[in-house]
């Protein structure tokens, strides 16, 4: 398929997301606590749609639908540099088709070429919470970068926290980046990341069922997991609560038979309550990489490149000792005194280790062993 | 009947000569002052009224007018008291005007007659000196302050009456002598790096600070030391030169600070997070020395430094950057130095715990993090931790082979003396006031280090100042091993000091 290749997209498609678009103020009131699901709300034809959202409203949109111009919609999208597929086009995710309401349309905005990858390769959606702790952030950069390295699909949300990390992880390891947006392709939201959202654009895709300028909902958000967890042949929770919106998509993986993972967290912290959950309940316990590749594809059928490269020990018995000494305690007096070293040689041994790709700075705290090799730049 | 006194003004911490104009004739009794005065200059009147009278002098029952020249400069404080009064004594011919020229004066009367301490007489008196005067006539309890400044005799008066003796001729005191603490190397005993267990990082860290006067950040939980090892910093800086002490007298006499004897140790100020911003460089209506210049060729410590305004940790970015603050007030601008090492200290994250139980998310720790950013971390070249040091450690016998500030003090000195010769007409005194131009052309990197720099920049994300702060940091590592060249093995140490990358992986 040439980039270029025109894209399909039918009138009836067209309209039911524009239809979608001017009722979703009304959705929100629908929703329900603490796990809001659209209810199949999604899945209704056009005129139950209306029967059952738009009210009073109902008989004015059923005249604006009437009169609804594709065509003109069309040159809209296109002026807004926005392609748009419907689920009748051999390039929608086939994937998505599994869902008991997939959406009609995906707005896309990047690299198209790359959709041809989302369908050859098993994707995996990492998803957690907006504000993680430091220890969970670097798990899910890694995951991110290691699945992106391996040539693994990554989608997420483009959120805080999580999201954007796992999206960041994905990019540094020159993987394929899909984010899935809760409102207009075009909407960047969290409007912070801006940047980031301009390089999943730039080397991966960003979609949504929403067309463009459509601000987003609270509805949208669930409805957004749905499209994740239908995307991904994996959906990995790196860190949540319980409630929380990442349950929300493993509830849509669930229903969808596709495999949840979860990475453990402390049995203590309120903050992993929703992933150590999530275990209990059967699901696959992730400590790197690898268990996303060899549940994907197989014990050992495919191998990070990272991975392939665990990092050899320093072959310097000083920078050994100090590397282990590190694992124990973050504090340089004590590394340096596990190592048998003065500190100011401790602290030139450790940022040897840094640059080397061994250890990774933990914010104000010290560093932490990092986890696994760094990669080393690509083509 | 006109006579005319030198006196100065107290601006900041230097002084401005101000003449005295006093002019008694005939008409209905009345003390006119004019000449931009305030409300203590203004009183003054009544203060010279009742100590030329108590001192057995004669107040004329005349028109008297009292200028004080330059008109259009604010004057204010008591500091005038004794030349407007002396003015008047010289005008009533109780006094002979003719010897009133070589004189400058400074003092606050009481209503006795009795001569009382004023501030800033070293700053009055080194304004005399350049003014070009041979005597200054100051409170006794002021003299040997006075007269740490060369080149000019400085005697301390107790009484008007005394000061009328002495213009007669009838009376001649001695020149006062400097006053100098006697024993200079006398160092505080009672605060040693010594008395310092454990803490090895932090005490390294301060010493290449104090090496190459680098400010620094402590990292630790709250009551590991931070403070006690910053209280320690000035002990671990050379003593002195006998300019940087006298540039500090003046500024603690002018602030009412200090004892009057020559500062022979570098100050510590530790403002409490709560002050404001104009506490911490100065300014005011009547301009006073902010925390920053008190700690002038000191150490100021700044506990907590998220807790401080923005305000206040912003306005530190000038003194930082050129060792001096600028006040503007209506059409003048006050300069006050402002030369000190800034240590601040924070903890590890906003909840304060060991990282075992600590319970802030990623999005508070990124919070705290970034009251910390700004300006004054662009200028802080190091970090370093303060652990809690094991109970074990601390009933230890405290004999040990901890390094006194003295052991670590000599080792300052030889680096600071290997700067001092390298940076030779550069304007800089030592590595830590070296700017990225500067520092890059004083810090080579031989082949070795460069290649380390190089990997480090690839891939911890060192920015350009980052880069320049690693190597001024370098260099003082070298300096303090005795190193030509910066080694490999300096750098690496300097790079796992580096503030760089705080956020590297934040959301």
């Amino acid at each position: 398929m040439s980039p270029d290749r025109k894209r399909f997209a039918c009138d009836a498609c067209l309209r039911r997301a524009a239809l979608i678009a001017r009722l979703a103020p009304r959705i929100v009131a629908l929703l329900d606590r603490p796990r809001p699901r659209l209810h199949g709300l999604l899945a209704l034809e056009e005129g139950e749609l209306l029967a059952a959202v738009a009210g009073d409203r109902a008989e004015a949109l059923r005249s604006e639908l009437r009169r609804f111009d594709a065509g003109a919609e069309r040159e809209r999208l296109a002026c807004a540099g926005v392609a748009g597929i419907c689920r009748h086009d051999p390039d929608f995710p086939a994937l998505l088709l599994d869902l008991d309401d997939p959406p009609a349309m995906l707005f896309v905005r990047g690299r198209l070429e790359t959709l041809d990858r989302l369908r050859e390769e098993p994707a995996v959606a990492i998803v957690g919470t907006r504000s993680p702790t430091p220890y969970v952030t670097e798990v899910a950069y890694s995951l991110g970068r290691g699945l992106g390295a391996a040539r693994v699909p990554v989608v997420s949300g483009l959120a805080l926290g999580i999201d954007a990390t796992a999206h960041r992880g994905c990019l540094d390891g020159r993987g394929l980046a899909v984010a899935v947006l809760p409102g207009g392709p075009d909407v960047v939201y969290p409007r912070r990341h801006r940047a980031l959202y301009e390089r999943v654009r730039e080397n991966g895709v960003v979609l949504s069922e929403l067309p463009p300028g459509a601000r987003p909902y609270r509805w949208s958000f669930p409805a957004r997991n749905r499209i994740m967890a239908g995307l991904a042949r994996m959906t990995v929770v790196v860190e949540a609560t319980d409630p929380s919106g990442s349950l929300i998509t493993t509830d849509f993986a669930r229903d969808l038979g596709r495999s949840v993972a979860a990475v453990p967290g402390r049995v203590t912290s309120r903050f992993a309550r929703g992933t150590n959950g999530l275990l209990k309940d059967g699901a696959v316990p992730i400590t790197g990489t690898e268990d996303v590749l060899d549940e994907l594809f197989g014990a050992g059928a495919r191998r990070s490149p990272r991975a392939a490269g665990q990092p050899p020990e320093p072959s310097d018995p000083v920078l050994a000792r100090v590397l282990e000494a590190v694992e124990r305690s973050g504090s340089v007096a004590m590394i340096a005194e596990a190592a048998a070293l003065s500190t100011a040689e401790a602290r030139a041994a450790i940022a040897r280790l840094e640059a080397g790709g061994y250890l990774v700075r933990r914010g104000l705290e010290g560093w932490e062993r990092a986890l696994g090799a760094p990669i080393l730049p690509g083509p | 009947m006109l006579a005319c006194v030198a006196t100065f003004a107290l601006e900041g911490v230097a002084s401005h000569e101000v003449t005295v104009e006093v002019d008694v004739r005939r008409g209905l009794a009345a003390f006119t002052l004019v000449g931009l005065p305030d409300r203590a200059v203004r009183e003054s009147r009544e203060r010279v009224r009742a100590a030329v009278l108590n001192c057995g002098l004669e107040f004329p029952q005349k028109r008297i007018t009292v200028n004080l020249a330059p008109a259009h400069v604010r004057k204010a404080g008591p500091g005038f008291d004794l030349a407007i009064a002396v003015g008047l004594l010289g005008a009533t011919e109780q006094v002979p005007g003719e010897a009133l020229g070589r004189y400058a004066l400074y003092g606050e009367l009481s209503l006795s007659g009795a001569i009382k301490p004023v501030r800033g007489v070293l700053a009055v008196a080194l304004g005399a000196r350049r003014a070009g005067f041979s005597d200054l006539l100051v409170p006794e309890q002021n003299a040997g302050e006075a007269a740490l400044v060369e080149g000019i005799e400085v005697r301390g008066v107790s009484t008007l009456d005394r000061l009328a003796d002495l213009l007669h001729g009838r009376w001649s005191p001695g020149p006062a002598l400097p006053k100098v603490p006697e024993a200079p190397d006398e160092r505080s005993e009672d605060i040693d790096m010594a008395d310092v267990h454990g803490q090895e990082d932090a005490k390294r860290a301060l010493s290449i600070a104090a090496a190459g006067g680098h400010n620094a950040l402590m990292i630790g939980p709250p009551g590991a030391g931070k403070t006690m090892l910053a209280r320690r910093l000035p002990g671990i800086l050379p003593a002195p030169s006998f300019e940087e002490a006298l540039e500090v007298t003046q500024v603690h006499s002018a602030a009412g600070l200090g004892n009057g004897s020559l500062a022979t140790r570098r100050p510590f100020r530790a403002p409490h997070h709560t002050i404001s911003a104009q506490g911490l460089v100065g300014g005011g209506n009547r301009p006073q020395p902010g925390e920053i210049t008190l700690a002038h060729r000191g150490v100021l410590f700044l506990d907590e430094l998220p807790e401080f305004s923005r305000a206040a940790v912003d306005a530190l970015r000038q003194p930082l950057e050129e060792g001096r603050v600028e006040i503007m007030r209506g059409q003048r601008t006050l300069e006050f130095p402002a030369n000190a090492i800034v240590i601040a200290a924070c903890n590890r994250c906003p909840c304060a715990r060991p990282a075992e139980n600590c319970s802030c998310t990623q999005l508070d720790a990124s919070r705290y993090r970034r009251r910390l950013s700004g300006p004054l971390l662009d200028r802080i070249d190091l970090v370093c931790q303060v652990d809690q040091v094991p109970h074990i450690e601390l009933v230890g016998d405290g004999s040990g082979e901890r390094a006194t500030s003295a052991e670590v003090r000599a080792g300052v000195a030889r680096a600071r003396e290997l700067q001092r010769r390298r940076l030779d007409r550069t304007g800089a005194l030592c590595n830590g006031d070296m700017d990225g131009r500067l520092t890059r052309a004083m810090v080579p990197l031989v082949a070795a280090p460069t290649a380390r720099m190089l990997a480090a920049r690839e891939r911890l994300d060192l920015s350009g100042r980052g880069h320049d702060r690693v190597l001024r940091v370098a260099r003082t590592i070298a300096d303090l091993a005795g190193h030509g060249e910066v080694e490999a093995v300096d750098l690496d140490e300097a790079l796992s000091y580096r503030l760089d990358g705080l956020d590297l992986v934040a959301a």
